[in-house]
């Protein structure tokens, strides 16, 4: 990712305009979020609402406090700042919106009034896309390094669980739907959690070897790739429910089978589902990896003497690992997002609130189930890439 | 003609059969069903939702086609250079979105049907086609680029007549890529009420019937196999046109 930034000294050969080209994006953008509702007020949770502009949904100081933070950060944003400050600023724009759309959910809903609905308009997401856009500019020109990259999430993950502690968002209408299946949610989160990490896990064990079988036998590799792919291309709410059928037929014929939990909805199909779709990616990477492993360094541990298992554990593997574990890293966060359909076979999984949600027209239950997977994904991702980037390097300066 | 092709005449054909007469194929769905269930899914004509299915794709992948195309472009001119890695991050940021949780949080905006459809697969479609026009477009034989460049070509001729054309077979496997995934991710479409094949699916599920799910789930996995061949095809017949079988392999 470093490697595109754009040198200092280039840029500077093409500032023609004083201003920062991202920064007019961000102007346009914030200039829509002013206009459009803050948040959005509903009597109650499936009735259609009441959009609210900033002013009218906070009390007056702080509402000036939002727009004078707003204000400020977009001419940091314009001006052709500081890497640095501009982070700086921009992350302190985005936890005001945070904190202040929680403040005016408090502020809007009247004393006592359980069934009120107070949730974020279509200005507080197109402002928050636009200063955490600055925000992640500013992270790809300081050029961090993965460690701190890390870091930066785990500042972030303080940042919000800080919010949620602090009780600040507990009159918006997406905590409020939280509260009323707190146990539901923790379950569902489990139960996301191991459908995706436990068909990765699967998938690794089987797949890797399969990867290096692929990898000898040149012969098996053309049809167990395509098989693979082929399996990649069905649907995936269809192969879900296909299982349905084989499951419930083992569940019913292999004694103890129903005992450790296999049958016919449910878990069972979800998790192999799952596995079915991480074999391609991880197969696919290991034979890659292996295939990449220069020929000189294969040459040179078989004259060392090495056995063809040596060669395999001690040289091509460790070789092949960083394109493994990219395969591994975009099986996980495809299977972060898939797992939200085994809810409709039953499988359960933040999937659950987003169908509730759609059947209900309870958008604040569908963001219930999309917000946690998104957030899922997306940690997976910057931990993933980040622990890809050390062992890529690490191999490197080896090689 | 080759083996692969003449299957996937058949298959093409078989498939198309099944469309216009699926009640001809009932006796094979027929021991899928239990308790005198229906073994084909007559509801909706399947030939007209296969149709809509394939249009709702094609919409999607040609509007992600476009924008990520253009996007590439602008990122790779001096002008937009400083987007490079920040459009780079942010479709991989909207890749971590479920497909699912985009359908459902357009439908306040979109209403039900199949306008949420398309702004999930053209949100989908973008990190492929965008990740491979960005490598044609910085990947090319700088021998080529110098020469346009001292031929004095205007950095318009050079995209046009040299750098797009060069790109193209790596664009295209990247719309390939894209249009395989939004021909999968339609499916899920059915649960806002859009008129795709998933509808075959999604009955199936809540009616407990295997019949219709497979049909559904074949349909959409024969269509997806052979759009990837053919735009394979074109790929493979592009880049031995262009000479340019050592790059792509490489």
């Amino acid at each position: 990712m470093s490697t595109d930034a754009i040198s200092p000294n280039r840029r500077a050969a093409f500032a023609v305009p004083k201003a920062d080209k991202l920064g007019v994006i961000i102007l346009l953008l914030a200039i829509v979020g002013i206009v459009l509702p803050f948040v959005i007020v509903r009597p109650n949770r499936i009735v259609v609402g009441e959009g609210l502009m900033i002013g009218q949904s906070l009390p007056l100081l702080e509402a000036a406090l939002l727009y004078l933070l707003i204000g400020a950060g977009t001419v940091v944003a314009l001006l052709r700042s500081k890497s640095l400050l501009r982070l700086l600023v921009s992350l302190v724009v985005v936890a005001a919106l945070a904190i202040f759309v929680g403040r005016s959910a408090t502020f809007l809903t009247p004393v006592g009034d359980t069934f009120a609905r107070v949730s974020p308009g279509a200005g507080m997401w197109v402002l928050l896309f636009a200063f955490a856009l600055v925000a992640a500019d500013a992270l790809i020109r300081l050029r961090l390094g993965p460690l701190p990259r890390v870091g930066v999430l785990l500042a972030v993950i303080a940042a919000v669980a800080l919010i949620l502690w602090s009780g600040v968002w507990d009159d918006l209408s997406i905590l409020k739907e939280y509260s009323n299946r707190a146990e539901a949610f923790w379950r569902e989160a489990r139960t996301h959690v191991s459908l995706a990490f436990g068909s990765l896990i699967a998938a690794t064990i089987i797949g890797v070897p399969l990867g290096v079988l692929c990898y000898q036998r040149v012969g098996v590799r053309a049809t167990i790739l395509n098989v693979l792919n082929i399996v990649q291309t069905i649907p995936s709410i269809a192969l879900f429910g296909l299982l349905i059928a084989p499951l419930a037929w083992i569940a019913a014929t292999i004694p103890g089978a129903s005992e450790i939990g296999i049958s016919g909805i449910g878990f069972a199909p979800a998790i192999v589902a799952l596995f079915g779709y991480s074999l391609l990616p991880i197969v696919a990477n290991t034979v890659i990896g292996l295939v990449g492993v220069q020929f000189a360094v294969k040459d040179a541990a078989k004259g060392m003497g090495m056995t063809e298992r040596q060669v395999l554990y001690a040289v091509e593997l460790p070789l092949a690992f960083p394109v493994i574990l990219t395969g591994i890293r975009i099986v996980l966060v495809q299977n972060i997002g898939l797992a939200t359909i085994a809810a409709l076979i039953g499988g359960g999984g933040f999937g659950v609130f987003v169908f509730q949600g759609i059947g209900q027209t309870a958008m604040d239950l569908v963001l219930l189930g999309a917000v946690p997977t998104v957030a899922l994904s997306f940690v997976a991702a910057v931990v993933l890439d980040a622990a890809v980037e050390l062992v890529s390097a690490r191999r490197g300066s080896r090689a | 003609m080759t083996t692969g092709t003449i299957v996937r005449l058949v298959v093409l054909l078989v498939l198309l059969a099944f469309l216009i007469t699926p009640e001809s194929f009932a006796f094979l769905f027929e021991p899928l069903t239990r308790f005198d269930a229906p073994p084909i899914y007559l509801q909706t004509s399947l030939l007209e939702l296969t149709l809509n299915h394939l249009m709702i794709t094609a919409l999607a992948t040609i509007a992600s086609t476009i924008v990520a195309v253009g996007l590439a472009i602008i990122v790779t001119r001096p002008f937009g250079a400083e987007f490079l890695s920040l459009s780079r991050s942010l479709a991989n940021v909207g890749q971590t979105f479920p497909p699912v949780a985009v359908l459902a949080l357009a439908v306040p905006v979109l209403g039900f049907g199949t306008a949420p459809t398309l702004v999930a697969l053209f949100l989908y479609g973008l990190l492929p086609i965008f990740e491979n026009s960005l490598t044609g477009l910085t990947n090319l034989p700088p021998s080529v680029t110098d020469a346009a460049r001292g031929m004095g070509m205007t950095g318009w001729q050079r995209l046009v007549q040299v750098e797009l054309p060069l790109a193209f077979p790596i664009i295209l496997a990247g719309i390939r890529v894209a249009t395989v995934i939004s021909l999968s991710t339609a499916t899920i479409g059915s649960t806002v009420a859009a008129r795709t094949l998933g509808e075959i699916i999604i009955a199936g599920l809540t009616t407990n019937n295997t019949a219709f799910v497979l049909q559904g789930g074949l349909i959409v996995g024969v269509l997806a196999v052979l759009v990837h061949d053919g735009i394979a095809g074109i790929e493979k017949f592009l880049v031995a046109r262009s000479g340019l079988a050592q790059r792509a392999t490489a």
